[in-house]
């Protein structure tokens, strides 16, 4: 069984991004970058597959420039067996995404494909179930618990109300949300070995899909500060200023 | 041209975001139909041809979607999409797991949890776990978006849709829905509270989270919510975490508990109309998102506050 794991490159989660003077986009020039949290937890899990014996190869694939090599070391030093870099100029959203991947699927034929349920740059939250319709393939969403049995994948899925449980043929996409696993750390030696490992570079123009954005950016803005706050010193102080607002009965 | 809105139901009650996704709706002026699917709905349909500004109820209604699934849905909204202008829903687990399915099914982007609608085709939603506005632009035929329910007021009702039952292609077959687990409180509904009392890892267990919180909400007919740390450490079900990752709540007032105030965090609850932070370490990040800053410790303060309260 082959897993394919997408890894997108942002900025790390720590950091407060700045907007460019103009307000045309964020500046990221010079900012820390890494894997999209939620793809680590997609990686992990492909790898506990493969060392429950289950799988048999990992593949990570990560799309925009060749700066998302890092991420791909990234992937390749957790344990994935192999990587793809697709390399696209233009700034790729969702749609786009999902459309190259399909394509590297229909090569690899993976039964799994693993995603992160959201980037935590634009918090789209759309790829996989736009990899997975342009597959025909079911989808597994927001997925805290994994188990693969036969050719059916059982998942835990986080709902607003709880949790869901359903039952999936492969091959299927499926989304990690943070709790599916603890990603491991990386080790000093195997970043080292992952620098020399190859990664195949695909180029999006080549690869006979429509990347062409949908969305066009206009403006990008702070939004408004909260009011500063008042400090009280007590309960007592807090509930008497509470209770002088309109609305609010303590 | 028509605008759609996706239902979001239990198969008893509609979803109170649903009102504030028809007043969405009304943005673009055209007929707004409402696409209730499940099994056995027309007390659902009835419900929703209620809501006022609905001019239609479209019932897809069938034994397989009792606990509709994405793939099902999906491929519903694309048999009937190309007749709408606009197909939007309500922000939710419900409507993300759908809609970015149904948008490339009809060859279209999305718009994830819109902000504000500004024009026909141009929305602000955030970016950066909410530390930046962006002003979207969309070039498509058709306009796919999940809407930020709280900031659109309630549709009311008093409206008298007819509803049409359409025909519902057979089960896409791939996916078996198994179980649900929800965890049932006395408590009011987290994403629709007036008032939430929030706590963070700061708890220390599972049985305080409860000891300290449970009589604090319960006097203020108060939902509970909670840090992903506090989630992580099992004190609280996953249903209940506020954030970028959990449930974005805006209610009258929230009151953060040993909360250290992340940005992942406060993506959730900023927009709460009062917030009061109770936080032992004067220089935490909640105090910049809070209306009162009490800097106390949360074991001595919360029950203080609980008995203060009438
Ligand atoms: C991709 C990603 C997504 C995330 N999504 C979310 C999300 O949706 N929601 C979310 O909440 N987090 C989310 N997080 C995690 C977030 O970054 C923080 O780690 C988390 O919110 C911290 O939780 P906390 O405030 O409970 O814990 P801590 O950060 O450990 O803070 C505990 C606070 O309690 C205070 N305290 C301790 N003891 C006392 C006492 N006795 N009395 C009073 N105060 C006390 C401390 O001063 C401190 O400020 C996400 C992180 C990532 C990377
Ligand atoms: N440029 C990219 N390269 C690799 N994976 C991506 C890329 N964009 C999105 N993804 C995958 O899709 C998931 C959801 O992203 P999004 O729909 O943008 O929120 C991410 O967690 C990644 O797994």
């Amino acid at each position: 069984m082959k897993i394919l794991v997408a890894v997108k490159r942002v900025v790390d989660y720590n950091i407060k991004v700045r907007i460019k003077p103009d307000g045309s986009d964020v500046d990221i020039h010079g900012v820390k970058m890494g894997v999209n949290p939620f793809d680590e937890n997609a990686i992990e899990e492909a790898l506990r597959l493969k060392e429950q014996g289950k799988a048999t190869e990992v593949v990570a694939v990560s799309l925009g420039t060749t700066a998302n090599q890092d991420v791909l070391r990234h992937a390749l030093a957790m344990g994935a067996d192999r990587a793809i870099l697709i390399e696209s100029h233009v700034k790729l959203q969702p749609l786009g995404v999902a459309k190259l991947l399909k394509t590297v699927v229909e090569r690899e034929q993976p039964d799994i494909i693993l995603l992160g349920k959201q980037a935590i740059d634009d918090d789209s939250g759309q790829t996989g179930q736009m990899l997975a319709a342009l597959l025909g393939y079911p989808q597994g969403t927001f997925v805290s618990a994994l188990n693969v049995e036969g050719n059916e994948v059982t998942v835990t899925r986080e709902v607003d109300g709880g949790t869901e449980d359903i039952a999936i043929t492969l091959p299927a996409v499926i989304t990690a949300d943070l709790r599916l696993n603890a990603p491991r750390f990386v080790k000093l030696p195997n970043l080292m070995m992952a620098r020399k490992k190859p990664i195949e570079t695909l180029h999006a123009p080549e690869m006979g899909v429509d990347v062409k954005p949908r969305l066009k950016l206009l403006q990008v803005t702070e939004p408004a500060a909260r009011k500063p706050g008042i400090k009280v010193d007590s309960v007592e102080e807090l509930l008497s200023k509470l209770r002088t607002i309109e609305g609010i009965q303590l | 041209m028509k605008t759609l809105v996706l239902a979001e139901h239990d198969g008893k009650q509609l979803s109170p975001a649903l009102f504030q996704a028809v007043t969405a709706a009304q943005f673009w002026n055209s007929p707004v139909d409402l696409l209730v699917v499940g099994s056995n709905t027309s007390e659902i349909a009835q419900q929703a041809a209620a809501i006022s500004g609905v001019a239609r109820v479209i019932q897809a209604d069938a034994v397989h979607l009792a606990h509709p699934l994405a793939e099902d849905v999906a491929n519903l909204i694309f048999e009937i999409g190309r007749e709408y202008q606009v197909i939007l829903a309500a922000h939710s687990s419900f409507s993300r797991n759908i809609l970015p399915r149904a948008a490339a099914l009809l060859d279209v982007a999305m718009i994830s949890d819109a902000l504000s609608i500004h024009n026909d085709n141009t929305y602000v939603r955030s970016g950066y776990a909410g530390n930046i506005l962006n002003t979207i632009h969309s070039t498509d035929a058709i306009q796919v978006l999940t809407v930020h329910s709280s900031n659109f007021a309630a549709a009311s009702l008093g409206g008298s849709a007819e509803v049409v039952s359409i025909k519902v292609p057979a089960a896409f077959g791939k996916t078996r829905w198994l179980a649900e687990k929800h965890n049932h409180s006395d408590r009011p509904a987290l994403s629709s509270a007036k008032i939430v009392v929030s706590g963070g890892r700061s708890l220390g267990s599972a049985e305080k989270f409860e000891q300290i919180l449970s009589p604090l909400a319960a006097k203020l007919g108060a939902a509970l919510g909670a840090t992903r740390a506090a989630v992580d450490a099992g004190y609280a079900p996953n249903e209940i975490q506020v954030g970028q990752t959990g449930v974005v709540v805006a209610p009258d007032l929230y009151i953060a508990i040993g909360v250290s105030g992340a940005v992942q965090h406060t993506y959730g609850m900023k927009d709460s109309k009062i917030v009061v932070a109770i936080n032992q370490d004067p220089d935490a990040p909640i105090f910049q998102v809070a209306d009162y800053c009490l800097v106390a410790d949360l074991f001595e303060a919360v029950p203080t506050l609980t008995a203060a309260i009438h």
